[in-house]
């Protein structure tokens, strides 16, 4: 049985088209999620794909999280389902705390689009587990509010837990750890590009790992983490309803 | 947002100098209605000579818009006619919202290039962001996916805190409307020069890419079909006329302090992509056309002529944003985001129910009827009736007079001594400077400061974002990419408008060709003065005609475009500027070739011949420029042949890399390779002209190529066949980049001068490329975000 992935689209999502071509391309079988409807269609893992849901006019991804498939989403994830947002889809995840933490305006006060190096910090999660140990991974960033923030204590407690997923780095992989690094985009603390939530099963990320899946556009990178993510989903599959302890 | 140093144009910006001399006593309600909206004596007679009346004062506000210079090319239509516009696949040409060309595999792409000139002066955000939006719509209104922005500004002096404003808010603008309705913004342009410093340029280029079978016209076949608004409803923002705003006869209330510059949407724009492509696909329209200048007027009118019905309007019917709009404002309100479908009755409920699902409003606002007539009704009153064609294909025409002007050489610029020709060795400048100030100059230096601004890869196509060369995006599910370019050359235009317009085709199309690419079709945008003054209307007619010339020349049809006038600040017009974009086709994206410098050891060869003239050039404007230069010649036949040879040269599979010689000359072309591809370079080349001319001189039809030595004497021989000069030149490698000149022109200056530094260039890369990197932030007066790359020798 191949891994169903069902692909949320929200009126202004923009990358949704990608990330089904990415889903695609690692030998998944993508799902288009209508927002208004709850219906999750029995998808084993969810991708919030990129964008501007209903526009973001307030502020990125806080209408989407009320939408009806949000719900289900939720839902979806509090019973251990795969649930990986990217970008936009990472901000509804933040603004629906299903993910640590909150995505600032960038510090440039500018939209950034280019390429950035991160690297994985866990290599045993569901959606880094095909990524090679010591390899930066080169994939776009194109967002306007993508700086990563949260208070110190829960920095201190997402480190600890190993809830940080992954970094921005250098070119040569070495950590940029500092906000005003020319490596980190957007000023994140700590360089956190990624993170996961306590149970190991929600991630988010600012880079688009779905738009880096062919060698021709520049880096194939990213198709390690979305054939993590398939991989993990068919094996979820294949064995029903298993759910997750930790990652 | 009028704070920017001068009264903000009211109306239509690009209309607003319709009214000329008229207007310019706006605000005097003692003016009779017609001059108040901006018509002439002249043609108020010829409304009522195609009325057989005279019209009420709705139509003649209908009249007013759709004989703006903007929707009625009435003083460049007789030129436009000129233009060569047939070709190979040509599905679409002008007079369609975007030109449509086959690319086989049943797919064919659309494209068009737009101004938003007058609206960004005005407010940059929104006048930028309704420019992408209102193309973007030109293109799915065809029926295509929109798949590519381009975007070619040009402001005045970067040091000033006005230009600074304008660029900022011009990119954020941009960006904004792009990166959120998720069409990749893949390139373009960012000029500095004096002449735009009251008069900005913001020429937006879309591209599309459709299944040939959904291609959809802009015509409102079949009386009976329904006219269905969907999209945005429709307020008062971007009401035509300042004066129709001060005008007692129509305004009951004070709307005059509304911005009249369109408020875009990207969030409804996305929206009505998604609805429009699904009824498209569907095959629910029967036509379909965008909402842009002159609104609901325009586009009823423009559908029905094109298909030689007419239309019935009921204005209650059309959803309005606010109440009390009185029947002019809602036929000629230009509200962003909305389109006007022509559905057969039966199909209607199907039609409402994907606008719905995507969450737009939808109205049927009137049905396609046969008298050739718009007829505007509310209730049981007919408030206006007035045949279709008189509104667009039977608008009045000017013959406009043109005059050469009496000077074509213009003075040195003040402070500048006025130098001679080969001002290099007079001067003593050492070579390495001049590229130094040239590569990190306003103009030459790395756009990575605007580009990094939008999203360059969203949908997952882009092989080549900008920042080097053509972009290239990959056609999906094929081996194919398509290639585009915008380029405009004022610099030449000012001194030989037909000549600058020649050189910016062949500029455009050489950037395509040296990809490996075949190009498809030129898309032009045409930004020049008032052309009542017969010297603004001179070089529009000159530069038509180095269009038309070029386009032949390459074999090119012109599908389409714009015509921004009136470009002009209190005193002075803009230099002409006729902005040419292209797209053309990669048959195998494996063959693509960039213009990056490969590997060390590649033999470099220097295809075509510099000649003399330096002005217009990107060294004439840092060194000065001798009066009596002039800019450099152009044969349209050689540069035929230079195109036809390099895609043959990459074809057979002769070419590493490619670099057309433009801006900056042959030294700044070699320090883009150099840059680009991490790799120095060492060359020798002979002087024929003088040093300034070989390094810096902008000759057009050159190519700067790298080859493996092995394939060195086939890609010579080749480029000999094609009856092209050819040299190689040296060798790829190294940390530096070095020119040797050779020849009697370079050791007779030295030996006067009694040195040799002139002789040679010689450039660490490391300095290349901080100053290629930081030189647009600088000059924006921004600190450099990132450290030196690395310390100059």
């Amino acid at each position: 049985m191949s891994a169903r992935i069902g692909i949320v689209v929200f009126p202004g999502s923009n990358r949704d088209a990608d990330a089904m071509h990415a889903v695609t391309v690692a030998g998944g079988q993508p799902v288009a999620l209508w927002h208004e409807t709850a219906d999750l269609q029995g998808v084993a893992g969810v991708i919030l794909p990129g964008g501007f849901a209903y526009g973001d006019y307030l502020r990125a991804g806080v209408i989407a999280r009320f939408s009806p498939v949000m719900r289900s989403v939720a839902e979806f994830a509090r019973e251990g389902g795969l649930v990986l947002g990217i970008c936009n889809g990472f901000q509804v995840l933040a603004e629906a705390g299903l993910v640590p933490g909150a995505l600032l305006r960038n510090r440039s006060l500018r939209f950034v689009c280019r390429q950035v190096e991160i690297t994985a910090e866990r290599l045993d999660t569901p959606f880094t587990r095909a990524v090679p140990d010591h390899h930066p991974l080169r994939m776009p960033v194109a967002h306007g509010e993508g700086c990563y923030y949260a208070d110190d204590p829960t920095l201190q407690l997402l480190e600890a837990a190993g809830q940080v997923l992954f970094r921005y780095a250098r070119a040569d992989g070495s950590p940029a750890w500092s906000e005003g690094d020319p490596a980190n985009p957007n000023g994140s603390l700590r360089g956190i590009a990624g993170v996961l939530n306590a149970a190991g099963n929600v991630a988010g990320l600012m880079p688009h790992p779905e738009t880096a899946v062919e060698a021709l556009l520049g880096s194939d990178d990213g198709l390690l983490i979305i054939r993590s993510l398939v991989e993990s989903v068919a094996e979820r599959s294949a064995t029903p309803r298993v759910l997750v302890g930790s990652a | 947002m009028t704070a920017i140093g001068e009264p903000p144009v009211l109306g239509h910006p690009e209309r607003a100098a319709d009214a000329g001399a008229n207007a310019a006593a706006s605000g005097s309600v003692d003016l009779p209605l017609h001059r108040q909206l901006g018509l002439t004596d002249d043609e108020l007679d010829g409304i009522r000579q195609r009325l057989d009346r005279d019209p009420n004062d709705l139509e003649l506000a209908m009249f007013s818009v759709m004989w703006s210079e903007h929707c009625s090319y009435k003083s460049s239509r007789p030129l436009l006619r000129t233009l060569p516009t047939a070709g190979e696949g040509v599905v679409a040409g002008p007079g369609e919202n975007a030109g449509v060309i086959s690319i086989g595999d049943g797919l064919a792409v659309a494209f068009k290039i737009e101004s938003h000139n007058h609206p960004s002066a005005v407010e940059p955000y929104q006048g930028a962001a309704t420019g992408v939006g209102g193309i973007l719509r030109d293109i799915f209104a065809m029926g295509a996916r929109p798949i590519a922005v381009l975007d070619a500004l040009r402001f005045g002096d970067p040091a000033d805190l006005r230009t600074r404003h304008l660029v900022g808010g011009v990119v954020r603008g941009v960006g904004g409307y792009g990166n959120c309705v998720g069409v990749p913004t893949i390139g373009g342009e960012l000029v500095f020069d004096p002449t735009y410093q009251g008069n900005p340029l913001v020429n937006v280029m879309a591209i599309g890419l459709l299944d040939e079978r959904l291609l959809t016209r802009a015509a409102a076949p079949g009386p009976g079909n329904l006219a269905v608004l969907f999209g945005s409803t429709t307020g008062r923002d971007g009401i035509g006329g300042a004066s129709v705003l001060a005008s007692a006869t129509f305004a009951t209330q004070d709307p005059s302090k509304r911005p009249s510059v369109q408020i875009g949407d990207p969030f409804a724009e996305k929206l009505l992509i998604e609805a429009s492509l699904e009824l498209i696909g569907r095959g629910l329209v029967e036509g379909l056309q965008d909402l842009g200048a002159g609104g609901v007027t325009c586009a009823t009118s423009e559908t029905a002529d094109r298909a030689g019905t007419g239309m019935r309007v009921d204005l209650d019917a059309i959803p309005r944003r606010e109440p009390g709009m009185e029947p002019f404002e809602v036929m000629i309100s230009e509200s962003q985001e909305r389109m006007l479908a022509i559905v057969r009755p039966e199909r209607f409920e199907a039609v409402r129910e994907i606008c719905e699902r995507w969450g737009l409003p939808v109205a049927v606002i009137g049905r396609v009827t046969d008298d050739g007539h718009l007829t505007v009704v509310s209730g049981d009153r007919e408030l206006a009736r007035v045949p279709a064609a008189a509104l667009t294909s039977d608008a009045i025409v000017h013959e406009r007079l043109a005059a050469p002007p009496a000077r074509r050489r213009p003075a040195p610029a003040p402070g500048l001594p006025a130098t001679t020709a080969d001002a290099l060795p007079e001067r003593g400048m050492d070579p390495g400077a001049v590229l130094l100030a040239l590569v990190g100059s306003a103009n030459l230096s790395s756009r990575a400061w605007v580009c990094e601004q939008y999203d360059s890869n969203v949908g997952a196509n882009t092989v080549v974002a900008p920042g080097s060369g053509a972009p290239v995006l990959r056609i999906k599910g094929t081996t194919k990419a398509l290639v585009a370019s915008v380029d405009a050359n004022q610099g030449v235009a000012a001194l030989d408008p037909g000549l600058g317009a020649a050189m910016s085709v062949a500029e455009a199309a050489r950037n395509v060709s040296i990809t490996g690419a075949r190009p498809l079709g030129v898309t032009n945008c045409l930004n020049f003065g008032d052309p009542t003054r017969p010297e603004a209307f001179w070089q529009l007619s000159e530069a038509v005609r180095g269009l038309g010339d070029a386009c032949r020349a390459l074999g090119l049809p012109v599908t389409g475009g714009n015509v921004s006038l009136y470009n002009e600040s209190p005193g002075r017009a803009i230099a002409p500027t006729p902005e040419i974009g292209v797209v053309g086709l990669l048959d195998d994206v494996a063959r693509l070739v960039g213009p990056a410098f490969r590997a060390a050891g590649d033999v470099v060869v220097l295809v075509g011949q510099a000649g003399p003239g330096l002005a217009g050039s990107a060294y004439a404007s840092l060194a000065g420029v001798a009066l009596e230069d002039g800019p450099p010649s152009f044969d349209l036949d050689v540069e035929a042949a230079l195109q036809r040879f390099i895609h043959e040269a990459i074809g057979r599979g002769l070419v590493a890399s490619a670099q057309d010689v433009s801006a900056g000359g042959l030294a700044v072309a070699l320090a883009e390779c150099t840059i680009w591809g991490g790799l120095g370079a060492r060359l020798r080349v002979p002087v024929a002209n003088s040093p300034a001319v070989e390094l810096f001189g902008e000759s057009p039809s050159r190519l700067l190529l790298s080859a493996r030595p092995r394939h060195a004497p086939a890609l010579m021989l080749l480029a000999r066949q094609f009856g092209l000069p050819v040299e190689e030149v040296g060798l790829v490698g190294g940390e530096r980049v070095v020119v040797e000149l050779t020849g009697s022109g370079a050791t007779g200056a030295a030996e006067e001068r009694g040195s040799r530094v002139a002789d040679a260039l010689d450039v660490p890369l490391t300095g290349l490329l901080h100053a290629w990197k930081h030189g647009l932030a600088r000059a924006l007066g921004e600190e450099p975000s990132e450290l030196p790359l690395g310390q100059e020798a």
